[in-house]
């Protein structure tokens, strides 16, 4: 489970990074948005990866990540999830502002010579 | 509960407060919103003075006062911690503050709609950056003060301000992502992200995993640096900055001190100089980055003619001046640093503000009529600049711009007598001082030499600039000014005059606060020793073990 995790982070960071040097806005926005997927992951995966174990300390067990999750980094990706959201629906409102004041979707506004 | 504890709350608290009032003032009636704004960032400055002097004065425990959210025992719950770096950064964020909140009272404030509640959720993310002592809170506040400054930025509108917007959030959400980053690998090295715990059990990581939190530090201040504009991460800052109206940019100067001081928090808690192993790590790194920063921003306040790229190049040279004298790790260029942060803030944030009024004496648009007393007749034969100029009183509102204008000069470039000169003459005395035994450092000497250079290039930038609006093509007509504006570059220019009268005890503090940020242990002793407010059902918290 964990290679399949770091290839799958590794793969949403590579792909969020390459879109992000992309010249078009919409590129940029996806690749920003691929990479808080990477990153939301990748804050997961810090709890330590298992199955069937509740975030909770049973009594009568000792109080490791054997026996129970992590909870903190749940909560973290929760409020990293929301956050992210936000400002990338507000990143979205600009480029929309800057593709009616321009007339294209490049980052810089010109036109390409092609 | 001592009553500094309840008094931290508020700088986070009244601007929320305030922000939510100014939602539902209309827009229509602008002038309450402008007036509830100035009223809120002012009780903010007053808040901060009194935490400030409250903390300068407590000694021991008192000097560091500890808020315990929701009355979680540390390290379980978030902390708000109060000392003397958090104090003085609060009375920074009120000054400015109140600067640009007067400025935009003039005019600013009314060309868009929801500048003021914008304006003061930048306030609070700025003073919950300051006070929080959780780093994963670091972020949230970081996110409240950048998803204000969006908005703020973009305010106005135009096609310049929109795109210089797109980079500049683009960029920010990047280090957003290498922020979040760097807190999860810390969080999976250390299991705790409160700046206290990550401070005490950092001595305690075994050397198989240093590599990993070596390697989380170094993300997370990837993050920081970002925001603090230093080199290469900084092409973001000078057209968004340029771009941004004009009171949004002196409150822009806060934003680059933010990245500036959770480098320097976070360094000193996490390597500490009296650390057993990874003492100082990344300190020469960050001393290059500094170095490099400070001469990118000299040649560019040099190769620059207008007033506004000056001031951005400004916020750029002190960036690099600060960082590169925090990172030199001695107290006393720490102190002298701290100084010259609040001097350089001050000033570069009146620069930013006086950009508009300087540059109305070029155009008739803003200005009065020139009323000569006797216009020539278009048959004479005389320079077109010559006569109009002959036996005309000088304007009283240029010659107050005009001093404000050379004040702020000297102050930005550090030339005598104000407290610019003060603070460089400070960090230069530290640095040679500071290696008394054998030969300085090769560092040391690019220091001296970058920090005299940039001094030089930003005094023949700005007497460039003096000279061509006040001097040459500009200055034939009165600008003229309103009072909230003469008032927003009076307040600014006037903390640095009071800096230069008060430079003593400021020096005094500064120096006690660097001493205090080289030596972490009472900010941890502080944190964990704070109890919780005993409930009625609360459990008995004493059990809880404080490493």
């Amino acid at each position: 489970m964990e290679v399949l995790l770091a290839l799958v982070i590794g793969v949403l960071g590579g792909a969020g990074v390459w879109l992000v040097l992309r010249p078009r806005t919409f590129q940029v926005v996806m690749g920003l948005v691929l990479l808080s997927y990477a990153v939301n992951l990748f804050i997961f995966s810090m709890g330590s990866l298992s199955i069937d174990h509740p975030p909770l300390v049973t009594p009568g067990q000792s109080a490791d990540l054997q026996n129970y999750s992590d909870p903190m980094p749940q909560a973290l990706v929760l409020t990293a999830i929301v956050i992210g959201f936000a400002t990338t629906a507000l990143f979205l409102v600009v480029l929309l502002a800057a593709r009616g004041l321009s007339g294209t979707d490049h980052v810089d506004g010109e036109r390409d010579e092609e | 509960m001592s009553p500094l504890a309840v008094l931290m709350i508020v700088p986070v608290v009244l601007p929320l407060l305030a922000a939510a009032v100014l939602l539902l003032i209309r827009d229509s009636r602008r002038r309450l919103g402008s007036v509830v704004n100035i009223a809120a960032t002012l009780g903010g400055l007053v808040v901060a003075i009194l935490i400030l002097w409250q903390v300068d004065h407590g000694a021991g425990h008192d000097a560091i006062a500890v808020h315990l959210t929701s009355n979680w025992a540390a390290p379980f719950g978030i902390a708000l911690v109060a000392d003397r770096l958090s104090a003085l950064m609060l009375v920074l964020v009120g000054v400015v503050s109140t600067g640009a909140s007067l400025y935009a009272a003039a005019g600013w404030g009314r060309a868009g709609a929801y500048f003021h509640p914008l304006f003061q959720i930048q306030l609070m993310g700025l003073n919950g950056a300051f006070l929080t002592g959780d780093l994963f809170n670091l972020f949230v506040f970081f996110e409240v003060m950048l998803a204000a400054s969006y908005g703020l930025q973009l305010h106005g509108s135009g096609w310049l301000r929109v795109r210089s917007g797109m980079h500049y959030i683009a960029v920010n959400l990047l280090a957003s992502s290498l922020f979040l980053i760097g807190l999860a690998i810390l969080y999976g090295v250390m299991g705790t992200l409160s700046m206290a715990d990550v401070a005490a059990k950092v001595a305690l990581v075994p050397p198989a995993d240093r590599g990993l939190l070596h390697a989380g530090a170094a993300i997370l201040a990837m993050a920081f640096l970002v925001k603090a504009a230093v080199w290469p991460l900084n092409a973001w800052l000078v057209p968004a900055y340029t771009a941004a109206s004009a009171p949004v940019a002196a409150l822009f100067v806060l934003m680059t001190k933010v990245g500036l001081y959770s480098i320097v928090r976070t360094w000193m808690l996490l390597f500490p100089a009296d650390a057993a192993t990874s003492t100082q790590f990344g300190g020469p790194l960050l001393l290059g980055a500094g170095l490099v920063t400070l001469a990118f921003g000299a040649i560019g306040v040099l190769a620059s003619i207008r007033l506004d790229r000056i001031a951005a190049f400004s916020v750029i040279v002190t960036s690099g001046t600060l960082l590169a004298s925090f990172a030199t790790g001695s107290v006393a260029a720490s102190a002298a640093a701290l100084f010259y942060l609040a001097s350089s803030t001050f000033a570069v944030s009146a620069l930013f503000l006086m950009v508009e009024p300087v540059q109305r004496t070029r155009s008739e648009r803003h200005a009065h009529a020139p009323q000569y007393d006797t216009l020539p007749d278009e048959d004479d034969n005389l320079d077109d600049e010559q006569l109009p100029l002959v036996g005309r009183a000088f304007p009283v509102s240029i010659a107050a711009l005009g001093l404000a204008f050379m004040a702020c000069s000297l102050l930005v470039a550090g030339l005598p007598p104000l407290s610019g000169f003060l603070a460089k003459a400070a960090i230069l005395t530290a640095i040679v001082d500071d290696t008394t035994t054998g030969a300085l450092p090769a560092s040391t000497w690019v220091l001296m030499t970058l920090l005299l250079c940039a001094s030089a290039f930003t005094t023949i930038s700005l007497v460039r600039a003096g000279i061509r609006h006040f001097w040459s093509s500009g200055g034939r007509f009165a600008p003229r000014l309103k009072l909230v504006e003469s008032g927003a570059i009076l307040v600014l220019v006037g903390a640095c005059l009071l800096l230069t009268v008060l430079a003593e005890p400021v020096l005094r503090y500064t120096t006690a606060t660097a001493a205090y940020l080289h030596a972490p242990r009472p900010y941890v002793d502080a944190v964990f020793g704070t109890p919780p407010r005993p409930g009625p059902t609360t459990p008995d918290y004493s059990q809880v073990e404080t490493p």
